[in-house]
C-alpha cells in the first residue's frame, strides 16, 4: 500500500521546480531582450529618416527632386534636383561592380578549385585584411596618391587597363571560336582548321586591341578626381567582400557534386563551369549585391576624390568627368543645413538618406531570397 | 543543466565586471573635473582652424591646467556647434547669418564675435599657368562657366578645371557674395572640402582654378594678382585688394573678464598673438597703413 507521501517525495514541489528554471529562464528573457533590442533600433532608425524626410516632399513634391538635374540648395530661390546625384552615385558603383565582380568571383573560384588547400588558407586572410583598411585611407590614397597619377599618365593607365582585361578575353573567345568554326569543317581537315583559325582569330583580336590601346593611351586625363578614379577605389574596397562571400558559397558546395561530375569524365574546367558555380549561383549573387551595397554606401572616398560635381556628363558614358554622389552630398551639406535655420535643406538630405536606406533594404532582402533559394535547392 | 548554470555564471560576471568599468569610469571624470582641469572646445571653419591651433597651443604652454581642442568642420558647423552649445568657440571665416542670429537668440545664445586676423580669398592655379592676372568679372565668368577654356585668357589650351569649396565653408561664402555676386557656379564645377584640399588639387592640377585664405598660398601654387593688385598684408589691410575679409571667433556672450575663454579669443591683441597671427599667413587687426 503506497501512501501519497511517498509518491510525492520523489516529485520536487512547484516551488522547487520553479526555483530550479529561473535562472534558465531570466538568461533566456535578457538575451531576447537584447535581440529585441536590436531589431527595435532598425525601426527607430526607419522611422527618424522617413520622419525627417516626409517634410520635404510635402513642401517641394516628388518632381523636382526625382527628375530635376539642378543641385543649389543655398542660392536664393534654392532647386533640389537630385537626378544627377542619383546619376552619379550610380556610375561609380557600376563602375565598382564592374570592376570588383568578376575579378572577386573569379578570385573565388581560383580559391576554392584551382589552388592547393594550403595557399588558400593563406590567401583568403590576407585578402580579407583590405576590408580593414579604413576608408579614409582609401579616400586619401586617391585624392593624393591616384588623381595626380591618372593626370599625369592617364592615358597609359586606361590602355594598360583595356590589355589587362582584353588579352585573356581576346585569347579566351579565338579559341572557342576557332574550335567552333573547326567544327563545321570536313573531318581530315579539322585539326588543321582549328589551329589556323584559332591563331587567324587571336592575331585580330589583338590588332584589335592594339589600335584600341593606342587610342586610349593618347587619352589626356584633365582632372584626376573623377568616377573612374571613384570607381576603381570603390572596386578594390568591394573585392574582399566579393571574394569572401563567393568563396564561402563556393566551398559549401558538397564534395560528392564534384566528385560525381568527375566521376562522369568531366574535366576540372567542365566541373567548375558547368556544375560548381551555378550550384553556388545564389551564394555568388549573394555576394555580388553585398559588394553594390558597400559601394553604393561608401562616403569617404566620394566625398574626396569624385569631384562632387552634380551634373550628369556630357557624353553620358563619360567616366573621367567628376561626379557627386548622395552619401558625399549628405556628408558635405549637413553642416549647412540645420533644421533651425532652412528646413527644406535639412529634410532634402534626409530624403537622400532614405533612398540611399531604402536601397540598402533592397539589396539586403534580395540577398537574402538568393541564400534561402540556394539553400532550398541544396536541402 | 549543468552547461546553462555555466554559462549563467559567465553572463552574471561579465555584467558585475561591466558595471565596475561604468563606476570606475564615472568616478574618474568626477576626478578629473573636481581637479580644475578647464576644457575649451573650439570649432569651426577651416581657414580660422590653423591659426586657433597655433593660438591653443601657445595657449597651453602658458596655462597646463586648461585643455583646448580644436576641430575644423566648416563655419557652418561651427555656427551650428555654438548654437547646439557644443563648442565654446566658434571659429568662422564670415558672419553670422540673420538666420543663425536669429536661431541663436530664440535658443538663449547670444553671439559675440572677435574679428581675430584679416584675410584675403587668393585666386591660385598651377605654377605653369601663364596667365598673368584677372579681374574680378573675369573670375566670375570663369567660375559661372561663361569661360571655359584657359586660352580664352591667354593661356594654354586646356578646359579650365574649377575647384570649389563646399557650402559648408565660410571662405564659398565670402567668395560668394563678394566675387559671384548672386550667380551661381558652373555645372561642372568640383568642390572639395578644405582650404588644404584646393591647394593639393591645384597644386597637381595644370588646369586647375581654385580661392583659398592667403594663409595657404606658398611656393606651388600661384596666386594670382586681382584687377592688377597682388594679395598681400598691405593691401589686404587697407582694404584695396578686392576680395578680403575679417576671420572672426564667436563666443556666447562676451565672455566673463579674467576668465580662460576672455584670454584665448584676446589673445590676437598682445604681441605674440600678432606673431602667431603673422607667422600662419594673415594679417593680424592691428596692422594699419
Amino acid at each position: 500500500m503506497l501512501s501519497t507521501q511517498q509518491d510525492t517525495s520523489l516529485l520536487m514541489s512547484r516551488r522547487a521546480r520553479v526555483m530550479a528554471r529561473l535562472p534558465a529562464f531570466v538568461g533566456e528573457a535578457f538575451l531576447f531582450v537584447v535581440t529585441a533590442a536590436g531589431a527595435l533600433v532598425i525601426l527607430f532608425i526607419f522611422y527618424y529618416i522617413l520622419r525627417d524626410a516626409l517634410p520635404f516632399f510635402r513642401a517641394r513634391g516628388f518632381r523636382e527632386f526625382f527628375t530635376g538635374t539642378a543641385w543649389y540648395p543655398s542660392a536664393k530661390p534654392p532647386s533640389f534636383g537630385v537626378l544627377a546625384i542619383f546619376y552619379g552615385s550610380g556610375m561609380v558603383t557600376v563602375a565598382a561592380i564592374t570592376i570588383a565582380g568578376p575579378i572577386g568571383v573569379a578570385a573565388a573560384i581560383c580559391l576554392s578549385d584551382v589552388v592547393p588547400f594550403g595557399i588558400r588558407q593563406a590567401a583568403k586572410p590576407s585578402i580579407e585584411v583590405l576590408a580593414a583598411i579604413p576608408s579614409v585611407a582609401y579616400g586619401f590614397f586617391a585624392l593624393v596618391v591616384f588623381a595626380p597619377l591618372l593626370q599625369e599618365h592617364g592615358g597609359p593607365i586606361l590602355a594598360v587597363g583595356l590589355l589587362l582585361i582584353g588579352l585573356p578575353l581576346a585569347l579566351l573567345s579565338a579559341v572557342v571560336a576557332g574550335d567552333l568554326a573547326a567544327g563545321l569543317l570536313p573531318q581530315r581537315a579539322r585539326a588543321a582548321g582549328r589551329g589556323s583559325i584559332a591563331g587567324a582569330l587571336a592575331l585580330a583580336a589583338l590588332a584589335g586591341l592594339g589600335i584600341g590601346a593606342a587610342h586610349l593611351a593618347k587619352v589626356q586625363v584633365t582632372s584626376g578626381t573623377n568616377a573612374l578614379n571613384v570607381g576603381i577605389i570603390l572596386g578594390i574596397m568591394a573585392l574582399p567582400t566579393v571574394v569572401s562571400v563567393s568563396e564561402d558559397s563556393l566551398s559549401a558546395v558538397s564534395r560528392e557534386l564534384r566528385e560525381a561530375s568527375y566521376a562522369l569524365g568531366a574535366t576540372r574546367a567542365e566541373t567548375v563551369v558547368r556544375v560548381v558555380v551555378p550550384a553556388a549561383g545564389s551564394g555568388i549573387l549573394a555576394a555580388v549585391i553585398l559588394g553594390v551595397s558597400r559601394a553604393i554606401g561608401e562616403t569617404m572616398v566620394v566625398w574626396m576624390a569624385s569631384g562632387n560635381a552634380a551634373q550628369i556628363p556630357t557624353p553620358w558614358y563619360n567616366f573621367l568627368a567628376p561626379v557627386r554622389t548622395l552619401t558625399a552630398t549628405i556628408a558635405g551639406d549637413m553642416g549647412e543645413a540645420d533644421h533651425v535655420t532652412g528646413s527644406e535643406r535639412y529634410s532634402v538630405l534626409f530624403a537622400m538618406g532614405a533612398c540611399l536606406l531604402v536601397f540598402s533594404f533592397i539589396c539586403n532582402l534580395v540577398s537574402e531570397w538568393a541564400i534561402r533559394r540556394s539553400e532550398r535547392r541544396s536541402a | 543543466m549543468r552547461g546553462k548554470t555555466g554559462l549563467l555564471w559567465i553572463a552574471g560576471l561579465a555584467m558585475v565586471g561591466l558595471s565596475l568599468c561604468g563606476l570606475w569610469t564615472v568616478r574618474a571624470a568626477e576626478q578629473a573635473a573636481a581637479a580644475q582641469q578647464t576644457t575649451i572646445v573650439v570649432d569651426g571653419s577651416t581657414t580660422v582652424g590653423p591659426v586657433a591651433k597655433a593660438f591653443a597651443e601657445y595657449y597651453m604652454q602658458q596655462h597646463p591646467d586648461v585643455k583646448i581642442s580644436v576641430s575644423e568642420s566648416g563655419s557652418g558647423n561651427g555656427a551650428k556647434s555654438l548654437l547646439n552649445g557644443t563648442c565654446d568657440v566658434a571659429d568662422m571665416s564670415r558672419f553670422m547669418t540673420p538666420a543663425e542670429f536669429r536661431a541663436a537668440v530664440e535658443t538663449g545664445i547670444y553671439p559675440v564675435a572677435q574679428a581675430i586676423a584679416m584675410d584675403g580669398i587668393a585666386i591660385i592655379v598651377h605654377p605653369s599657368n601663364p596667365v598673368h592676372g584677372l579681374t574680378v568679372a573675369q573670375v566670375r565668368d570663369v567660375y559661372t562657366g561663361k569661360i571655359a577654356n584657359w586660352k580664352q585668357l591667354g593661356g594654354p589650351d586646356l578646359p579650365i578645371v574649377l575647384i570649389s569649396r563646399d557650402t559648408n565653408s565660410g571662405t564659398y561664402e565670402t567668395f560668394e557674395t563678394q566675387v559671384l555676386k548672386g550667380d551661381k557656379i558652373g555645372g561642372g564645377a568640383e568642390y572639395v572640402g578644405s582650404n588644404g584640399a584646393v591647394h593639393a588639387r591645384v597644386e597637381s592640377t595644370p588646369a586647375a582654378a581654385g580661392y583659398v585664405g592667403i594663409g595657404f598660398v606658398d611656393e606651388k601654387v600661384k596666386a594670382l594678382p586681382i584687377e592688377g593688385i597682388t594679395p598681400d598684408a598691405g593691401t589686404i589691410a587697407s582694404g584695396r585688394y578686392p576680395i578680403s575679409r575679417p576671420l572672426f571667433m564667436w563666443t556666447n556672450g562676451y565672455p566673463k573678464l579674467g576668465s580662460h575663454v576672455f584670454s584665448f579669443v584676446t589673445l590676437y591683441l598682445t604681441p605674440q598673438g600678432q606673431e602667431i597671427v603673422k607667422k600662419a599667413g594673415f594679417v593680424p587687426v592691428t596692422n594699419y597703413r
